[in-house]
């Protein structure tokens, strides 16, 4: 089996695919990528099936050795790379020649680099996926981030003829906007949206909000202005869901991400709509959003608008 | 008094729908929420990807490019109708071994004098009680147990801990319950088991499961370490 030699792992490198949907009723979140469009535009690259398992970097990215070599592709966010001392872009398959080295640096842009190859990576599955689960040791390269040292195998190739097909820069512009200092996160209203007073909300979405340096794959948390419920509501645990952005008693907004709790006890005053939880795994520490409301027709519409893209790049 | 039929259908998100069985903890709200996840279990709808229960709530997520609020909610109103019929597993009786106080329970002096009991009290109390696994959440394997004794019903923390050590059992409000893994956590703990709570690999990989019967049997540091040597 082709192999990834990892020299460096960089900040925090997990292999993750799509995630395991459905074991809500224990306790498990779906986690799988933080962007899975840049996984599944990844995979893609090097005729992968989209939901293949790759590696995801963090901030800062890992240098990798390939014995064998490999055909791979970087997505998402430019992490300035190198193969072999020659630049390596991004959104373009690459081919690795045996005993080929890519380094992958820090970040340029947003917190996360995805690094396909294909074959996929092999690792054994949890739930019926790849995807780590750092949180509770499980699923992924032994249940945790890469270390200097580790090995991991490559699934066999099943495409000898590969597909030259770089992705446009027109493509990418319509799946998000340029990187910009100020970012928008679309939502639609929360659970207890109605618990908050009017006030409260026009705060909220007239405010500009920091990502603080606790931003990780269970969630967010922001600084702002504070947003309170309207009375001490008697708020009662429930099911939350991916996005949601849940307000502490200190009222200091917090986005549940992929590797979420399950369930949560705090009032929800929006959710980040679907097409945009891929814009919530690029955000780094430090960056500023914006929250615009959106209704749920619309949101659909956006995500179907950017289902439309992807499925264009086949 | 809210009607003990009414159920509240809520968009959550833009691809999951919020079921509400009313707005307090009661055992017929918990025991529908059971019957509808059952049956959302047995009879699976495609564009259906998780579900999310709670005491008196099921969260469902779905595929939004595949179905709609109001379609999902129309399947959910005729299921809803026939859930009296739907048949719920027999379930588990557990007892958990759990160590009380000293090392294994930081805050058990500090909850035991808030109610001006012994920690001994406090500890014979606690395992006194039958409880119900209202539902899992939280993280994987974690139980949320309801019947804690009212008399050691007690907030959480001021503020929650960075890390609480894998298998400590806490006490929230009127909930009780147990951390399957080191995780960060508000809970005030009583004590600690030694046994796992969720064993990936096994068949029942959560030890609990909804609606399982609970209760908690009192062991020394010894036995605490024996056990937890042959559970490695």
């Amino acid at each position: 089996m082709p192999l990834i030699r990892v020299e460096t792992p960089g900040l925090f490198t997990t292999v993750q695919d799509l995630g395991r949907p459905g074991f809500g009723p224990i306790g498990v979140s779906a986690s799988g990528a933080a962007d899975p469009v840049a996984l599944r535009l990844g995979n893609r690259l090097v005729d992968n099936p989209e939901g293949a398992a790759a590696l995801e970097m963090t901030l800062l990215g890992g240098v990798f050795l390939f014995p064998e070599g490999a055909r791979a592709a970087l997505a998402g966010s430019d992490f300035g790379a190198t193969l072999d001392g020659a630049p390596a872009p991004l959104w373009t398959a690459l081919d690795i020649r045996p005993g080929g080295m890519l380094r992958i640096g820090p970040t340029r842009s947003g917190a996360r680099c995805y690094l396909s190859v294909h074959g996929g990576i092999v690792v054994k599955p949890f739930l019926g996926s790849a995807s780590t689960h750092a949180l509770s040791g499980l699923g992924g390269f032994d249940g945790r981030a890469l270390r200097k040292g580790d090995v991991l195998g490559i699934g066999p190739a099943t495409v000898t003829a590969f597909r030259e097909r770089p992705i446009s820069a027109e493509t990418l512009g319509r799946l998000a906007p340029r990187p910009s200092s100020r970012k928008v996160l679309r939502v639609t209203d929360g659970p207890q949206s109605d618990w908050f007073s009017e006030e409260s909300r026009n705060i909220f979405y007239s405010g500009v909000y920091r990502v603080t340096e606790e931003a990780n794959r269970m969630g967010i948390r922001l600084e702002g202005a504070a947003v309170a419920v309207r009375c001490g509501g008697h708020m009662i645990t429930e099911g939350v869901a991916l996005g949601a952005i849940q307000a502490p008693p200190g009222g200091q907004p917090i986005i549940l991400f992929v590797e979420q709790q399950t369930t949560g006890g705090y009032p929800k005053i929006a959710n980040v709509i679907a097409a945009d939880l891929a814009s919530v795994g690029q955000l780094r520490p430090r960056d500023e959003i914006r929250f615009e409301r959106v209704d749920v027709a619309t949101a659909r519409n956006l995500l179907r608008q950017q289902e439309e893209v992807i499925r264009e790049v086949h | 008094m809210s009607d003990p039929d009414a159920v509240r259908f809520q968009a959550a998100s833009d691809q999951s729908l919020l079921v509400s069985f009313g707005g307090e903890i009661t055992p017929a709200a918990h025991d529908r929420v059971r019957r509808l996840l059952r049956l959302l279990e047995s009879e699976r709808i495609p564009a259906v990807r998780n579900l999310h229960p709670a005491y008196c709530s099921l969260l469902i997520c779905f595929d939004a490019l595949a179905i709609e609020h109001n379609e999902l909610e129309t399947i959910l109103r005729r299921h809803l109708a026939r859930i009296d019929d739907v048949p719920l597993p027999q379930p588990h009786e557990v007892e958990i071994p759990v160590c009380y106080g000293g090392e294994f329970g930081a805050d058990l002096a500090e909850l035991a004098e808030m109610h001006n009991m012994t920690p001994e009290h406090v500890a014979a109390l606690h395992a006194s009680a039958n409880y119900t696994a209202y539902f899992l959440g939280f993280t994987p394997g974690f139980a949320y147990l309801g019947g804690l004794p009212e008399a050691l019903a007690t907030p959480r923390l001021p503020s929650p801990r960075r890390t609480v050590p894998a298998g400590s059992v806490g006490i929230a409000g009127n909930q009780t319950g147990v951390y399957p893994f080191a995780t960060a956590g508000g809970w005030r703990l009583i004590g600690r088991t030694p046994i796992p709570l969720f064993r990936p690999g096994e068949r029942d990989m959560s030890l609990l499961a909804i609606g399982d019967r609970v209760r908690f049997r009192p062991i020394s540091p010894q036995e605490f370490a024996k056990l937890a040597g042959e559970c490695r």
